[in-house]
C-alpha cells in the first residue's frame, strides 16, 4: 500500500509555514550571494513578508488540525499559539535589526536566512509530537542562533559568546539525546502518546533517568538553573537584536517542548519530576533576580531578569496542570513583547560599537526622547508585573495555577521575588527619569520607522492584553489539553 | 453607567488628554489639570446628594464582568466609609493642582497627567468591591506617586521613591497570595468581595484557624505598610520630606487612608477571629506608634519631618480604634481618617507654601513669621489646633469617639493611648512658636510674604472643612455609622456565637 506512505495535500498544507520560510531562507542566501546590493533593506523587507506570511499559513493550518507525516507533527492549538508567538518574535527582531545591521556594516543577506531558519526550526519544534522530530528541529533553531551570536565575526565579544554559546550548547543537546536514546530503548518509541501509554510498564529507573537527561538538556535552553551560567556572557556579547530574539523566540519553543515532552510522555512520573523543576524554579528565579541586582550592564541585567523570567515560567510548569500550561503560554507571549521590547530600546541607544549599553547611558531619555523613554517605561512596568499590564496577568496566572496545585511556598517565594526585581527594574526608570541627559542620550538619533515599530508593536500588545487578557489566555487554555 | 463610573474614569480620561497636549504648553495643561478635577470634584458632590442612609448594600453599584476567565468583575460601589474616602480623593486632587501652580517648573504636563491618574487609582481603591479589582488599583496608585516623589522630589528624592515603591510592593505581593488563595479557597470562581464574604461569614465554606491567621497576616501586612504602623514606617518620613508638597499632601491625605481602609474594609470582616486574636499586638504596636511618632516629631528640627512623625501617630489611633472592635472605635477610625486627610493635608499645604518662600525647611530658619504674615499665621495656627484636638474642630470628634471605643475594651490602653493627644499639643504648639513667634529675622522679613490669592483658594475648603467637621458631624458620621453597625454586626455575631458555644460545651 504505497500511497499511504504519501503524505496527502493536507499534511503538506499543515507544514506549509516551515516551507515558507525554508524557501525564503534559501532565497536570501542565493540572492546575498548573487547579487550587488550589499546593505540594502530589501533582505529585511522580504524576511518580514515571509514571516508574516508564515504566520499566516499557520493560522489557516488551523483551520484544519491533525497530525502529518506519519504523526510526526502535530498541528493543534498549542501547536499553533507557539508557532505565531515564535515568527512574531522574528518579525520583531527583523524590525530592530534594520539600523543596526546599518550601524555596524554588516551583511544583512545571510543574517536574515539565519533568523528565518532560526524561526523555521522552532516552528518545527513547537509542532513536532515525536523526539526525534523535536530534535531536529532544536538543533536548527540551535545551530543558526549560535551563528547569530556571533554574527559580526570582527567583534571579539560576539566570537565570545557564540563559541560559549555553542560548546554549552552541544552539552546540553547532547544530554537531551541520551534521554531520547534511553526512552526510545525502553519503549520502542519516540512518539510522546505512544511513550505515554507504554511508559507504565517498563523499568521505572530508567525512565527516570531519560526523563531527568532531557530536562537537564531543556533547562540549558531555557536558562533554567542550575544551568543558566552561560546566559550572562552570551547575551552580553551578541549583537543586541540578536539577545532580544534569543531570550524569546527559542527560549518560548524550548518551553513549548518542555511542556509538551513532560505533559504528554511523563505526567505519570509527575510526582518524581515536579520536586526537580520546583528546585530549579526558585533557584532560577532568586539567582536572576538577585545576580540582576548589581548589574551595570543593561544587557547583563536583562540576561539575569531572564533566568528569572525562566524561573516564572518553570513554577507554572511544576504546577503540572492545564491551568499551569495555560500560564506558561499566557507568560511566554507576555514576556517575550516586554523583552524584546525593552531590547529594541537598548538597540537603539548603543551605538555604533555597542559603546553604550551601561544603565548610565539612559540617563535624561525622557527628557530628549519622551515617548521612547514612554515606551520603556511601559515595558518595564510590565516586567515588574504592575496591574494592567501584560506582564501582570501573566504573573497572577502563573501564581493562580501554583496556588491551585497548592504550592503554597513556591508562590510566596515567587512573589516575593519579584518585589526584589522591581529593584532594578525601578534603577532604569530612575535613570531615564530622575537624572539629567548624558552623553548617549545627548546624541541620539531620532528612532527609525524599523525601530519604532519593533516598540510600537509590543507596546500596545503589552496593554491590550494587560486589559484584555482573555483574548489569548482563553486559546491558550482551551490549547493547554495537549493530545496524550 | 452610574455617576460612580465617572467619577473614575474622568480622571482617567484627563490623565489621557494631558499626555496629548504638547509639551510647548504647559499653561493649557495645568488649567486642563485643575478644570478636569474640579469636574471630577463636582460630579462626585452628586454622589452625595444622592447617597441614601438608609439603604442597605451598595449604592451607585456596577457589576460587570471585566475577564471572563478567571472571572474578574469591574464592581465597584460606595457606602458610608467609601463615599467620603472617595470625596475625600476629589476633594484634595484640585487643590493640590492649584498648589503647584507656581511650584513645578519642570516637565509640568508629566506633573500634572500623573496626579490625575494618581486620583484614578485612590477614587478606584475606595470603589472596588471586587478583591482583584482592588489590588489592580492599589499597585496603579503606586506608579504615579514613584514618579512625583521621584522627579519632582527634594535632594535624597531618588532614594526615598525607590523605598516607598519597595516597601508597598513587598507587602502587597502577599496580598494578592492570600487574594488569589481567597478566590481558590472560597470564591468558588470569582473574586467578587460580596460573594467571598458571604461564604465565610454564612460558614459555607469556613476557613480553619491556622488558614485564616495566614490570610489576616497577609492583608494585614500590606495595608499595615501603607498606613504605616509602627514598626513598619520609616519609609514614610522619607518620602514625605522629599515628596514635592502635592505629592505629601496627596499621600499624607488619602494614600495612607488605603491602608487603614483596607484594613476597615477586609482584614477585620474577612478574618474576625485572627483579627481579635491579633489584636493583643495590634493595638500595643498601634499605641506604641501613638507615642513614639509624637516623641520623634517633638525632636524634628526639620517642619516636614514634623508633620510625616506626626502622622504616624495620628495612624496609630486610627488603626487602636479598628482594632477595639466598638462601634464608637471603628466609626472614630473612620472619621479620623478623614480628619487626618483634611488638617494633615493642610499642614503640609502650609509648610509648602513657606518653603516656595524661603526654600528651607528647618524650623530653626524661621521665626517671627507672624508679624510679617498675619493670615499664614492665623490659617497656621487654626490648622495647628485642629491637628491637635481642640473641639470644635475636626481632629476632636474623631480622637474621643475612638478613645471612648477603645475604653470601653480597655482603660489601660486608653490612658496610654491619651498621652498622644498632650504630646501633639506639645510638639505642635512649639512648632507654633518657633516658627511663628518671636522677632522676624532679615531673611524672613525678606522672604515671607502673606498668603496669594492662589493659596487662599487652597486653603480656604480645608479651614471650612475643618470647622464644619467639627461642628456639624451628624451629617458626615451618620453614613459612617450605618456602614460600621453593618460591618461590625456579623463580627459582633460570631464571637457572640462563639461564647455560646464555649459555655454550652462548659456545661455538658
Amino acid at each position: 500500500m504505497l500511497t499511504n506512505w504519501m503524505p496527502t495535500s493536507a499534511e503538506y498544507f499543515r507544514f506549509l509555514p516551515e516551507i515558507i520560510l525554508t524557501a525564503v531562507g534559501t532565497l536570501l542566501m542565493v540572492m546575498d550571494a548573487i547579487s550587488e546590493r550589499r546593505g540594502s533593506p530589501l533582505y529585511g523587507n522580504i524576511s518580514i513578508a515571509a514571516l508574516v506570511a508564515a504566520a499566516v499559513a499557520s493560522l489557516t493550518a488551523f483551520s484544519d488540525p491533525g497530525p502529518a507525516f506519519s504523526q510526526m507533527l502535530l498541528v493543534d492549538g498549542f501547536a499553533t499559539f507557539f508557532r505565531i508567538l515564535v515568527i512574531g518574535v522574528g518579525i520583531l527582531a527583523v524590525l530592530a535589526s534594520y539600523r543596526y545591521l546599518d550601524r555596524e556594516n554588516a551583511e544583512p543577506g545571510e543574517y536574515h536566512a539565519l533568523i528565518l531558519f532560526s524561526v523555521m526550526g522552532q516552528c518545527v519544534m513547537v509542532t513536532a509530537n515525536e523526539l526525534m522530530m523535536i530534535f531536529i528541529g532544536l538543533e536548527i533553531s540551535s545551530i543558526a542562533t549560535y551563528v547569530l551570536a556571533g554574527y559580526l565575526r570582527d567583534d571579539k565579544r560576539n566570537n565570545e559568546a557564540a563559541l560559549k554559546y555553542f560548546l554549552l550548547g552541544s552539552f546540553a543537546t547532547a544530554f537531551f539525546l541520551y534521554g531520547v536514546a534511553l526512552i526510545y530503548g525502553m519503549t520502542g518509541s519516540t512518539n510522546l502518546s505512544t511513550i505515554h501509554t507504554v511508559v507504565t510498564g517498563v523499568s521505572p529507573t530508567i525512565v527516570a533517568v531519560s526523563a531527568g537527561l532531557m530536562l537537564v538538556g531543556l533547562l540549558f535552553k531555557v536558562s533554567g538553573a542550575p544551568f543558566q551560567i552561560w546566559a550572562p556572557d552570551v547575551y552580553q556579547g551578541s549583537p543586541v537584536p540578536v539577545s532580544a530574539f534569543m531570550s524569546a523566540g527559542p527560549k518560548a519553543a524550548a518551553f513549548a517542548i518542555l511542556l509538551r515532552i513532560f505533559m504528554t510522555a511523563f505526567p505519570s512520573i509527575g510526582a518524581g519530576w515536579a520536586p526537580l523543576v520546583w528546585m530549579s524554579a526558585l533557584l532560577s528565579m532568586t539567582i536572576g533576580n538577585f545576580g540582576a541586582l548589581t548589574q551595570s550592564n543593561i544587557k547583563r541585567m536583562l540576561a539575569y531578569s531572564s533566568i528569572a523570567h525562566a524561573g516564572y515560567v518553570l513554577v507554572a510548569v511544576t504546577s503540572q496542570s492545564d491551568t499551569g500550561t495555560a500560564a506558561a503560554m499566557f507568560y511566554l507571549a507576555a514576556y517575550a513583547m516586554m523583552n524584546v521590547g525593552a531590547f529594541a530600546v537598548v538597540t537603539h541607544l548603543s551605538g555604533k560599537g555597542e559603546k553604550h549599553v551601561s544603565v548610565e547611558d539612559f540617563a535624561g531619555l525622557a527628557v530628549r526622547q519622551p515617548v521612547t523613554a514612554a515606551l520603556l517605561t511601559v515595558f518595564l512596568l510590565s516586567l515588574i508585573g504592575v496591574p494592567l499590564t501584560a506582564g501582570f496577568f501573566g504573573k497572577f496566572y502563573i501564581f493562580q495555577a501554583a496556588l491551585q496545585s497548592h504550592l503554597v511556598w513556591l508562590a510566596i517565594l515567587g512573589l516575593l521575588n519579584s518585589a526584589v526585581a522591581a529593584y532594578y527594574y525601578l534603577r532604569i526608570l530612575v535613570v531615564m527619569y530622575m537624572k539629567e541627559p548624558g552623553e548617549t542620550t545627548l546624541n541620539l538619533e531620532p528612532l527609525g520607522m524599523g525601530l519604532s515599530a519593533a516598540l510600537l508593536l509590543p507596546a500596545a500588545g503589552t496593554f491590550v492584553l494587560g486589559i484584555f487578557p482573555g483574548l489569548i489566555l482563553n486559546f491558550a487554555g482551551k490549547s493547554a489539553m495537549l493530545a496524550r | 453607567m452610574t455617576l460612580l463610573d465617572i467619577v473614575i474614569l474622568l480622571p482617567l480620561v484627563g490623565f489621557l488628554v494631558a499626555l496629548l497636549i504638547p509639551r510647548s504648553n504647559p499653561a493649557l495643561v495645568r488649567t486642563f489639570a485643575a478644570a478636569m478635577s474640579l469636574m471630577t470634584f463636582l460630579v462626585s458632590i452628586g454622589l452625595i446628594s444622592g447617597f441614601k442612609n438608609d439603604a442597605a448594600g451598595l449604592q451607585f453599584e456596577t457589576n460587570v464582568i471585566w475577564i471572563d476567565n478567571p472571572q474578574i468583575h469591574y464592581h465597584v460601589g460606595i457606602d458610608g466609609i467609601s463615599l467620603w474616602l472617595v470625596i475625600l480623593s476629589t476633594f484634595l486632587t484640585p487643590i493640590a493642582i492649584v498648589l503647584s501652580w507656581r511650584a513645578v517648573k519642570e516637565r509640568p504636563k508629566e506633573f500634572y497627567a500623573f496626579l490625575l491618574l494618581l486620583e484614578f487609582g485612590l477614587v478606584g481603591v475606595f470603589a472596588a468591591f471586587d478583591l482583584f479589582l482592588f489590588y489592580a488599583f492599589w499597585e496603579i496608585c503606586l506608579v504615579p506617586m514613584y514618579f512625583l516623589i521621584g522627579i519632582w522630589g527634594h535632594d535624597r528624592r531618588i532614594y526615598a521613591a525607590v523605598k516607598f515603591f519597595l516597601y508597598t510592593m513587598a507587602g502587597s505581593v502577599l496580598m494578592l497570595v492570600a487574594i488569589v488563595y481567597l478566590y481558590l479557597r472560597v470564591g468558588g470562581g470569582s473574586f467578587d468581595y460580596a460573594t467571598i464574604l458571604s461564604a465565610i461569614q454564612s460558614g459555607r465554606t469556613p476557613l480553619t484557624s491556622t488558614e485564616e491567621l495566614w490570610l489576616f497576616l497577609a492583608f494585614f501586612l500590606a495595608f499595615a505598610i501603607k498606613v504605616p504602623l509602627f514598626p513598619l514606617h520609616t519609609w514614610l518620613p522619607d518620602a514625605h520630606v522629599e515628596a514635592p508638597t502635592a505629592g505629601s499632601v496627596m499621600l499624607a491625605s488619602v494614600m495612607l487612608k488605603m491602608g487603614t481602609y483596607g484594613l476597615v474594609r477586609f482584614c477585620v470582616p474577612l478574618f474576625p477571629n485572627a483579627a481579635r486574636t491579633c489584636s493583643s499586638w495590634i493595638i500595643p504596636l498601634a499605641i506604641t506608634g501613638i507615642v513614639y511618632g509624637a516623641l520623634v516629631a517633638m525632636v524634628q528640627p526639620n517642619m516636614k519631618k514634623l508633620v510625616a512623625y506626626s502622622s504616624v501617630s495620628h495612624l496609630g489611633f486610627v488603626v487602636l480604634g479598628v482594632f477595639s472592635f466598638t462601634q464608637m472605635g471603628m466609626d472614630g477610625a473612620v472619621y479620623q481618617m478623614l480628619n487626618h486627610g483634611i488638617s494633615t493635608g493642610a499642614l503640609f499645604l502650609l509648610v509648602g507654601f513657606m518653603y516656595e518662600r524661603s526654600h528651607t525647611l528647618a524650623i530653626a530658619d524661621y521665626g517671627g513669621v507672624a508679624t510679617v504674615a498675619p493670615w499664614l499665621s492665623t490659617v497656621f495656627l487654626i490648622t495647628t489646633l485642629a491637628s491637635i484636638g481642640l473641639p470644635t474642630l475636626n481632629n476632636f470628634i474623631g480622637e474621643f469617639l475612638v478613645l471612648q471605643g477603645s475604653a470601653q475594651v480597655n482603660i489601660v490602653w486608653t490612658v496610654f493611648a491619651s498621652l498622644g493627644v498632650i504630646l501633639s499639643a506639645c510638639y505642635m504648639l512649639w512648632l507654633y512658636q518657633r516658627i511663628f513667634f518671636g522677632k522676624a529675622s532679615e531673611e524672613v522679613e525678606h522672604h515671607i510674604t502673606d498668603l496669594t490669592g492662589r493659596e487662599w483658594a487652597c486653603v480656604i475648603p480645608l479651614i471650612i472643612m475643618m470647622v464644619w467637621m467639627g461642628t456639624y458631624t451628624q451629617s458626615f458620621l451618620t453614613p459612617v455609622t450605618n456602614a460600621t453597625a453593618r460591618l461590625l454586626a456579623p463580627i459582633a455575631g460570631t464571637t457572640h456565637t462563639a461564647a455560646i458555644n464555649g459555655g454550652s460545651q462548659h456545661a455538658h
